[in-house]
């Protein structure tokens, strides 16, 4: 049968729409890192002196971490699917580069990590009460250049610790260390932001996201492949 | 005794020589040699457990020997091309399929991941080859053992590979499927497809293969009887 494999983007690409077709119609996934994020934003809410802290203080923090733990609980999803039936073989089979599987799933994770914090953010607004007049652009920004990198290590991660015992436990375990300067940079921005200060003036926190992603990015393709070596 | 005899004169589509893995201590095949001819199908058959599956996931490329090498049309299975890998076809214990897709999207889906004209009618042609067209628009989590092997095995045909490794083809099959994919099996041959079975029955190994190989104790220890 006439066969012209597709290009490493191509695959990818059908990859990352087949891991948000199946995730979208699941919904396990999407559903639970809401509802996980909108328990803790109400427990920082409920767990805040607001004599003594005003909202803008914790509210970056919050918002963040809020993130940080909805992405790992969409990430330890990300290769289980894989191994049902043996999907992963089927994967590793296909005429494209180990690569692409990579960017695929890396694709589809960001994705889902921006959908779960593009809904977290109301979320954050309604239980803070703060004002994103101004902030909001800014903190599209920073929230793109600090998702892309933890996905990125939380994408090899998830593969790595898919076929181990006690997975759930590892990936978190493992990922959290990595995700530590993004998430100190996106909430350093983000306060800034909150406080009305312009974005020019957290330029060298930009500066390190960018670093991190392109580093991670990088690094990430290249270990990838060899996780699948057996 | 190892096999090296692959029939015919046609050429050689696969080769694996002196194939030898292991798994930490336990040593799973020692040496093990064979070779398939275009057109051909060899059945190896052996008791639970002596390492059949390691042998297919060795020649499907998955797994990497201890030592030895495997070549598919003169060259490494585990080449750095990746575009060598749509020549193989596998039927492994797992049906390869996701949940969360129907019949119809999961085998979209791999059409599509092997560069095939038209995915859509790709995916309906191999569903309608294992009969299963009826239930296109249902997910893989609604079938019978029976009916998810017929689905695993439209997966494996779905690109024509000219190698298709099949483990167990025949578990959870009807004797009507399993006359169909007799069948199937036998139209590969004329086209110049070879394909190798790994089974504990001796009597479907007989009635699909042309040529039957024994494996013990992780050696080929020669034709079956």
């Amino acid at each position: 049968m006439k066969s012209v494999p597709p290009g490493a983007l191509t695959a990818a690409l059908i990859i990352a729409g087949k891991d948000l077709r199946s995730e979208l119609r699941r919904r396990t996934a999407l559903v639970s890192a809401v509802v996980f994020a909108a328990l803790i934003l109400v427990i920082f809410n409920f767990a805040r002196d607001p004599t003594s802290l005003r909202a803008e203080q914790l509210a970056p923090s919050a918002f963040w971490i809020t993130c940080a733990f909805a992405a790992v609980t969409a990430l330890s999803r990300a290769f289980a699917v894989e191994l049902e039936h043996g999907a992963l073989d089927g994967l590793l089979l296909a005429p494209v580069p180990r690569e692409a599987l990579f960017l695929g799933k890396f694709l589809g994770n960001l994705t889902f990590v921006l959908l779960v914090e593009g809904v977290t953010l109301p979320l954050f607004v309604l239980f803070f009460n703060v004002s994103l007049k101004g902030a909001l652009p800014g903190i599209v920004l920073v929230a793109l250049l600090a998702t892309v990198g933890f996905v990125a290590v939380g994408t090899v991660f998830s593969a790595l610790t898919a076929r181990v015992r006690f997975n759930e436990l590892m990936l978190p375990v493992l990922l959290l260390p990595f995700m530590l300067p993004p998430l100190a940079g996106a909430a350093q921005v983000t306060a800034a932001l909150l406080n009305g200060r312009p974005l020019v003036e957290s330029v060298g926190w930009l500066r390190l996201l960018l670093v991190y992603d392109i580093t991670f990015v990088t690094l990430s393709l290249l270990v990838f492949p060899a996780l699948f070596d057996e | 005794m190892n096999d090296s005899s692959a029939t015919g004169n046609s050429s050689l589509l696969l080769q694996a020589t002196g194939l030898h893995r292991s798994f930490g201590e336990r040593v799973v095949l020692t040496a093990v040699s064979l070779a398939l001819a275009e057109g051909e199908t060899i059945a190896v058959i052996g008791p639970n457990g002596v390492g059949k599956t390691t042998l297919l996931r060795i020649l499907a490329g998955l797994l990497r020997p201890s030592a030895g090498e495997v070549l598919l049309d003169g060259r490494p299975v585990r080449t750095a091309d990746p575009g060598s890998r749509s020549a193989i076809g596998l039927l492994s214990h797992r049906a390869m399929l996701y949940d969360d897709l129907t019949l119809q999207e999961n085998l979209e889906f791999a059409a599509r991941l092997h560069g095939l004209a038209d995915p859509r009618r790709v995916a309906r042609d191999a569903l309608s080859q294992v009969e299963l067209l009826a239930r296109a628009g249902d997910s893989p989590r609604t079938l019978s053992r029976g009916l998810l092997q017929r689905a695993a095995l439209a997966r494996a045909l779905l690109h024509a590979p000219r190698l298709l490794l099949l483990d167990e083809p025949f578990t959870g099959l009807d004797s009507a499927a399993a006359g169909r994919l007799t069948s199937l099996l036998a139209a590969r041959r004329p086209a110049g497809l070879g394909t190798i079975i790994v089974t504990h029955q001796m009597d479907e190994a007989r009635d699909v293969a042309s040529r039957v190989l024994s494996l013990q104790s992780g050696r080929i220890e020669g034709a079956a009887a």
